[in-house]
């Protein structure tokens, strides 16, 4: 299964090939459609994309979390620190989820019980994963606390006395309670004001340094991607579509879908300048398009791309798109917005 | 500020509610004018009273006391009849495309309501004929006609609120987070809308927003709210470039750009936003302030000129 040389450092993360469908009444959406990615150890990688491109039901696969019916992880592999997920037990990933990895949701009751008391809830975690008693427990909930800038004695209140961003610095201190070598983040501050925002990115950056964590950061906003990640993979219609460190994205851009993401945004610079949409919407995921999921909406379709579909081509070792504008002899330049 | 004359001037609008633990200040003494055919930005934090000031121009919630001139008449003087007439001319598009709407009603009966209840247009061929216009106004296909909001995306379902304003003709239209909910590919396609019908019909907007860069894109001046009041007001280029309020820099230096090219010095804020109800005659924004002195916790800073054209209440300046 994982042939990984002896040389090359394990990744923390590595993904190939996920397929994930949602198989229900109306049909099946097609929500991942064979994604690669790949974290190694300490770096942070953003999962950028529009609603509905299937970034949450690929955080939810890494942790065996997708609903399942109607959910189905129909091909893939999953790999955390050499060992590959799909092939545990449900025990084990008990074992592993908010050990291992932990993920943070947009909306942070998703994570945060209304009934009890938010030092409990982070003591529960560590009591279950690092088998201290429960006072040891709850004194190091209460260090978590302090560490996420929320005073430790407020431990004892219930998630509705807190604010939308301390609820999110809870949830944090959850997450990381016992130190796991990967988060999943999803949109965390998304719902947050932009000062409160700052804030929080700012928490999460110290503690990622602290830990030396591995970031899967998924975000639908670049701004935000230039903040914290160090890797990009730009996903459409369940696909990894362009991915590169973010010189390579946001300096050498190559997918026309990529391009329109940044053209779509108000120019900070320059507010004059007019905005140029991506014209059309994502197509249905339970009804693809036979050739490329984004040739619909793409300026530069050709013939061949409403059949078949793009394979990888590499400008680098890191950087790749999935588009057939290119080729091996004309990747090196940018044959698009010009 | 422009030179001509506003088509909208509030005066020391209050919008007070009462709670259970005393009088909430959700908009405390807003003055601002707007000029016909121009766009006035409203940014702030969630719950700094941008949704409620658009909400008191309208008179969708009672104002507590002020003044609200629209075209040269005090609106909060009108009785209700003369209220709804007014309306026509007066109208807002929500954030959320998929709560304004009523689900129940295909997208043609969306748009004709307002037509059929003002009865502007009594023939209902001619209506009919007055809702196909609108929908190509905005961009909707004319095959939508007979379906419902749920069939649609988020993008459509703006458009729908967007042309169901349009219908009686509007001068004016607060635009609430009309793109807060969609994604940047779609936002863009809808602010576009916005503004060329704003040049298309020379339309008067008041558009609230948390977004810094669309706002900055969309407005010829910008408002930053905190706690209900104005604490700064300039023209969009000027208050981008010279922020004076220690809020607006903290603000816009906490945007996150997606460029490689600049260099950010981030101002990160201390603290969170103090409660509304009963305010202290003080600088509400003291509490999180790098500049604070010891007279912010002793008065209250009101809004003054700094430069032509660009106001603020911050006693840094004064
Ligand atoms: N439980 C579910 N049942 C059916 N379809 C689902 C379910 N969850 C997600 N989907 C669909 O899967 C696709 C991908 O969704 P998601 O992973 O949430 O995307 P994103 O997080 O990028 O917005 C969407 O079309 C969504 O409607
Ligand atoms: N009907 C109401 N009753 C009591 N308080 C309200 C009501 N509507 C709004 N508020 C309060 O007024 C303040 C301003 O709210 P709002 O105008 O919605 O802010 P924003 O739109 O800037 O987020 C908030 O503190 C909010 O809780
Ligand atoms: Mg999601
Ligand atoms: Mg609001």
């Amino acid at each position: 299964m994982s042939e990984h040389t002896t040389t090359a450092p394990i990744p923390t993360l590595e993904i190939k090939n996920l397929v994930v469908e949602y198989r229900t009444e109306d049909g099946i959406v097609h929500a991942v459609n064979g994604l690669d990615l790949r974290i190694e150890k300490g770096k942070t990688l953003g999962l950028v994309g529009e609603t509905g491109a299937g970034k949450t039901t690929t955080g939810l696969a890494i942790l065996r979390l997708v609903a399942q019916p109607p959910g189905v992880i129909v091909d893939g592999s999953i790999h955390l620190n050499g060992e590959n997920l799909l092939m545990k037990s449900e025990k084990e990933m008990e074992k592993i989820r908010g050990k291992q990895v932990s993920m943070i949701f947009q909306d942070p009751m998703t994570s945060l019980n209304p009934v009890t008391r938010v030092e409990d809830q982070i003591a529960e975690v560590i009591e279950l994963h690092e088998h201290l008693s429960w006072n040891e427990s709850l004194a190091k909930a209460r260090d978590m606390l302090e560490l996420v800038g929320i005073p430790g004695e407020r431990g004892v209140d219930y998630p509705h006395q807190f604010s939308g961003g301390m609820k999110q610095r809870v949830v944090i201190a959850i997450a990381l309670a016992c130190s796991p070598q990967l988060l999943i983040s999803d949109e965390p501050t998304t719902a947050l004001d932009v000062t409160i925002q700052a804030q929080v990115l700012q928490l999460m950056k110290n503690l990622r340094e602290k830990y030396q964590m591995s970031m899967l950061m998924i975000t639908h906003d670049l701004g935000i991607v230039v903040e914290i990640c160090d890797l990009v993979s730009i996903m459409y219609a369940g696909r990894v579509v362009e991915h590169g460190s973010l010189e390579d994205i946001f300096n050498n851009t190559r997918h026309p879908y990529t391009e329109g993401l940044f053209n779509s945004l108000p120019n900070l610079e320059d507010r004059k300048a007019k905005l140029k949409p991506i014209k059309g919407l994502m197509p249905d995921p339970s009804n693809l398009p036979p050739g490329c999921a984004f040739c619909p909406r793409c300026d530069y379709a050709m013939e061949i791309c409403h059949t078949d579909k793009p394979g990888k081509v590499y400008r680098t070792e890191d950087h790749f798109v999935e588009c057939h504008l290119y080729s091996e002899q004309n990747i090196g330049e940018k044959v698009i917005g010009k | 500020m422009s030179k001509q004359q506003p088509l909208l001037e509030v005066k020391n609008l209050k919008k007070y509610f009462q709670t259970p633990r005393g009088m909430l200040h959700a908009v405390d003494d807003v003055s601002f004018k707007i000029a016909e055919g121009k766009t006035l930005g409203v940014v702030g934090e969630s719950g700094c009273g941008k949704s409620t000031t658009g909400r008191a121009i309208l008179r969708l919630v009672e104002p507590t006391s002020g003044e609200v001139n629209f075209d040269g008449i005090d609106i909060l003087k009108l009785n209700p009849e003369q209220m709804r007439k007014m309306r026509q001319h007066m109208q807002i598009i929500f954030q959320d495309p998929y709560s304004s709407l009523d689900p129940r009603k295909t997208i043609s009966q969306t748009i004709e309501e307002p037509l059929r209840l003002n009865h502007i247009i009594p023939d209902k061929n001619a209506r009919i004929e007055r809702v196909f216009e609108l929908m190509e106004t905005v961009g909707l296909a004319e095959r939508l006609f007979n379906t419902y909001p749920h069939e649609l995306d988020g993008g459509r379902r703006q458009r729908i609120g967007i042309a169901r304003a349009l219908a009686l003709n509007p001068n004016f239209i607060v635009c609430d987070e009309p793109v807060s909910a969609l994604d940047v590919s779609i936002q863009a396609q809808i602010l576009n809308l916005l503004k060329e019908l704003q040049s298309r019909l020379n339309l008067t907007y008041m558009f609230i927003t948390h977004n810094l860069s669309v706002v900055n894109h969309f407005s010829d001046d910008i408002a930053v709210m905190y706690l209900g009041e104005m604490i700064e007001m300039a023209p969009a280029e000027d208050l981008f470039t010279q922020p004076l309020h220690p809020y607006t820099q903290a603000l816009l230096s906490a945007i996150p750009a997606p460029t490689l090219n600049k260099k950010m010095d981030r101002i990160i804020l201390k603290g969170e936003i103090a409660s509304p109800i009963e305010p202290k005659p003080i600088c509400r924004f003291a509490n999180r302030c790098i500049h604070m002195q010891d007279r912010c916790r002793k008065e209250h800073p009101e809004l003054i000129e700094a430069s032509t054209g660009h106001f603020v209440a911050c006693f840094l300046v004064q």
